[in-house]
């Protein structure tokens, strides 16, 4: 029994039964088919995020944020700057308690090198109803390449908890013809 | 020494008892079911605040309770209970006294202390950080304080385990190898080992912060380390509660592992790859690399996920073989039909068993594969995912060993048994629903650890979709359900601690029903005699659900916006 010492003193000696062993095989097998499949989507898959980073200072990607804000701004929504950046251009997100600022208007099938960073706690950047999600932390710009391919209008909800204000957290992301 | 040990004599098994091994195995049980009740009931709060038309708790009130209910019942009744399994699984399986009870009571008072301090800085409210507390969010200095006091009377009763290990191979207290049981909870302790390190390297740190020694805490690296330790102690309850499905099968069946190789085999690669998991929280970080979050996500080519799908049969087999060899022939499923399903000890166990394969186990995996990760991460498809793990995979069968621990170990009658046979029903299907529907939002995209999710509140307005409210009604339904089997639990195993009927110095516990070491059960490890359709029939759906499941999610990563 389990409960009891083996009771084949030289246990390790005693054959494997074969389905234990066509088990074990399969589930092996299973295994370096999940494990490559990472590896084959990194070369045929489209979904996936680069480990692009940088330490920053938030008051440093801050700046960088409101000169992107100062230069694309294109109208104003519940005192949020709405800012359309040129196609293919570095793209800022700040998260802070409790707000994504500014608001992102995209174009649709467009790339934009997205940048993240969070002025004071971690934050959460989910994108919905899409589901993206990515961690926010402050000190690291994290830059994505991110393409949309819908049009519409997105949200974008704090899924890290931030505080008391957390979940009044939310921001938005045009995408436009 | 050993003539001042006191030892009496167990009826059921023969075996020796040391009396300060058994109440140290009581008082930490006990610990951990108080825990459980407190964490429980936070655990409630919680559900029925996140149930849009109940919304129960105010905003801080919320993440307050959220905070305490990770705290108690994730930690501390958790490592209590295990505490009581290691004791038991050395000392009473190996026939042997405990090594240092001093020690161990030592270790038992910095946990008790240490529980009470962090659950304490909680209450207060400035602590309201969550079980996590991921900097640079500060909690008062005494929530890290206490979680280290805890931390390291668990290290303490880990290494009187060890201690205990040392005297029975020296006192020849048992012949040949240790019983598989205390391979695992072997397992169990050395990861735990690596768990409680990875805590100290940061959590030291973190008090001294809280505290104004230190400037600065680095978020991400406090995030690697705090997983080294938050990952690796759900590896010491996977290792505990499959030496728990191990115990219960050989203590109800009479049940012989199938191949003491494979399954110790299965116990090491949990040893070695476990800790990797780490990885798991760090799928949408900044800059770490792809080969990084490949490697440390799948363990290493998904090593220790072998390890549980070994498990995974063996554990059946082993008690399809036990009912076979008792005559149960008939068929695939006829051992399984005439099963003692109301026994709890054996319903527990196997519905442990199961959900744990099935809901917590296959969704892990998915969740842990890098890319698969961006549509899941921080969504309630990860507390979905490891309620299906933690609780109806552990604590299931914590409770349903606990239905076998009160008449051998606390020498008490089990009270209300109609009662006890319904318990791991209601409890079990409460906590599956609690799991899948939780899932089932996270799939659509709501957040974890979220107060609202109207945002009726936010400068923007968002809305979800109207499936994620149902989903999230339908959680807490499920989670009152869970509640109700929870207290059911907490009745009939405080009421019988209590008062339960005192069995007599030679009585043999007639409920539930242990049967004699049975010599029913031959040599079937060999090849040539094992036959066990039913498990491979079983272990087949599982198969065809975990690759089905795995590719779908592919396909749902594959629709979302291009990126990289």
């Amino acid at each position: 029994m389990a409960i009891t010492p083996p009771s084949e003193r030289i246990w390790w000696r005693q054959p494997i039964a074969r389905v234990e062993l066509i088990w074990i095989c399969l589930a092996f097998t299973w295994g370096l088919i999940m494990f490559f499949m990472m590896i084959y989507w990194h070369g045929a898959g489209q979904q996936n995020l680069s480990s692009e980073a940088y330490q920053i200072k938030p008051e440093r990607f801050a700046e960088r944020a409101q000169a992107m804000i100062d230069n694309y701004q294109v109208r104003e929504e519940n005192g949020f700057p709405v800012v359309r950046p040129p196609a293919g251009s570095d793209v800022y997100l700040i998260a802070r308690l409790w707000q994504w600022w500014p608001i992102l208007e995209l174009e649709k099938d467009q790339s934009y090198r997205l940048h993240l960073s969070s002025m004071d706690y971690q934050h959460g950047f989910s994108l919905q109803p899409v589901n993206i999600n990515v961690q926010v932390h402050p000190g690291y710009d994290m830059v994505m390449t991110l393409k949309p391919d819908q049009a519409g209008e997105f949200g974008v909800v704090c899924n890290e908890f931030c505080g008391i204000g957390h979940h009044m957290m939310v921001g938005k992301i045009y995408v436009v013809e | 020494m050993s003539n001042l040990v006191d030892f009496r004599t167990c009826p059921t098994t023969g075996l020796r008892v040391d009396k300060s091994a058994e109440n140290l195995i009581k008082a930490n049980a006990v610990a951990a079911v108080v825990f459980l009740s407190i964490g429980g009931l936070f655990g409630l709060l919680v559900a029925l605040t996140r149930w849009p038309a109940v919304h129960f708790l105010p905003a801080d009130w919320f993440y307050l309770a959220l905070t305490a209910h990770g705290l108690d019942v994730l930690l501390v009744w958790i490592i209590f209970f295990e505490m009581a399994v290691l004791y038991f699984a050395s000392a009473i399986l190996l026939n042997s006294r405990l090594a240092g009870p001093r020690w161990a009571w030592t270790g038992f008072g910095l946990m008790l202390a240490g529980a009470l301090i962090t659950n304490v800085a909680v209450l207060r409210g400035q602590s309201s950080v969550m079980f996590t507390s991921y900097v640079p969010m500060q909690a008062e200095p005494a929530f890290y304080l206490g979680i280290i006091l805890f931390a390291v009377g668990a290290l303490i009763g880990c290494f009187v385990f060890f201690g205990t290990l040392v005297i029975a191979k020296q006192a020849r207290t048992y012949e040949g190898s240790i019983p598989l049981v205390t391979f695992g909870a072997l397992t169990a302790a050395i990861i735990a080992v690596f768990t409680i390190a990875s805590g100290a390297i940061i959590l030291i740190p973190t008090l001294l912060w809280s505290v104004g020694l230190v400037s600065h805490i680095d978020p991400l690296v406090y995030k690697t380390i705090w997983w080294a330790m938050g990952h690796s102690s759900q590896q010491i309850n996977v290792s505990a509660h499959v030496a728990v499905w191990y115990a219960i099968a050989a203590m109800v069946f009479g049940a012989k592992p199938l191949s003491e190789k494979v399954s110790r085999m299965a116990f090491l690669m949990y040893i070695l790859f476990l800790q990797l998991a780490s990885a798991h929280h760090m799928l949408v970080e900044p800059g770490f690399s792809p080969e990084w979050k490949i490697f440390n996500t799948s363990y290493a080519m998904y090593l220790a996920v072998l390890g549980s799908m070994i498990h995974g049969m063996t554990v059946p087999g082993s008690i399809e073989a036990a009912q076979r060899a008792r005559g149960l022939t008939k068929g695939m499923f006829e051992w399984l039909r005439k099963a003692p399903w109301g026994n709890p000890a054996f319903a527990g166990m196997f519905m442990s068993l199961v959900f744990f394969g099935f809901i917590g186990g296959i969704s892990g995996v998915v969740m842990g594969t890098e890319q698969i990760n961006l549509i899941m991460h921080n969504t309630l498809y990860v507390p979905g995912h490891f309620h299906g793990t933690v609780v109806a995979g552990t604590t299931l069968a914590f409770m349903a060993i606990t239905y076998l621990l009160v008449p051998l170990i606390f020498r008490r009658e089990l009270m209300m048994k109609k009662l006890a046979s319904w318990q791991p029903y209601v409890f079990g299907i409460g906590v599956a629903g609690i799991s899948l529907f939780m899932m089932g939002a996270g799939t659509l995209g709501v957040s974890r650890r979220h107060w609202d999710m109207t945002f009726a509140d936010a400068q923007l307005p968002f809305d979800y979709p109207s499936a994620a409210y149902l989903m999230m009604g339908l959680n807490g339904i499920f989670a009152v359900l869970a509640a109700i089997g929870g207290l059911m639990f907490i009745v009939i195993v405080v009421g019988s601690v209590f008062f339960g009927r005192r069995l007599g110095q030679d009585e043999k516990p007639e409920y539930p029903e242990v049967p004699p070491q049975s010599a029913a059960v031959g040599h079937y490890g060999s090849s040539e005699t094992l036959r066990i359709p039913g498990t491979v029939f079983l272990v087949g759906i599982f198969f065809v659900a975990f690759v089905l499941y795995y590719f779908v999610n592919w396909k749902y990563l594959s629709e979302v916006w291009p990126l990289s």
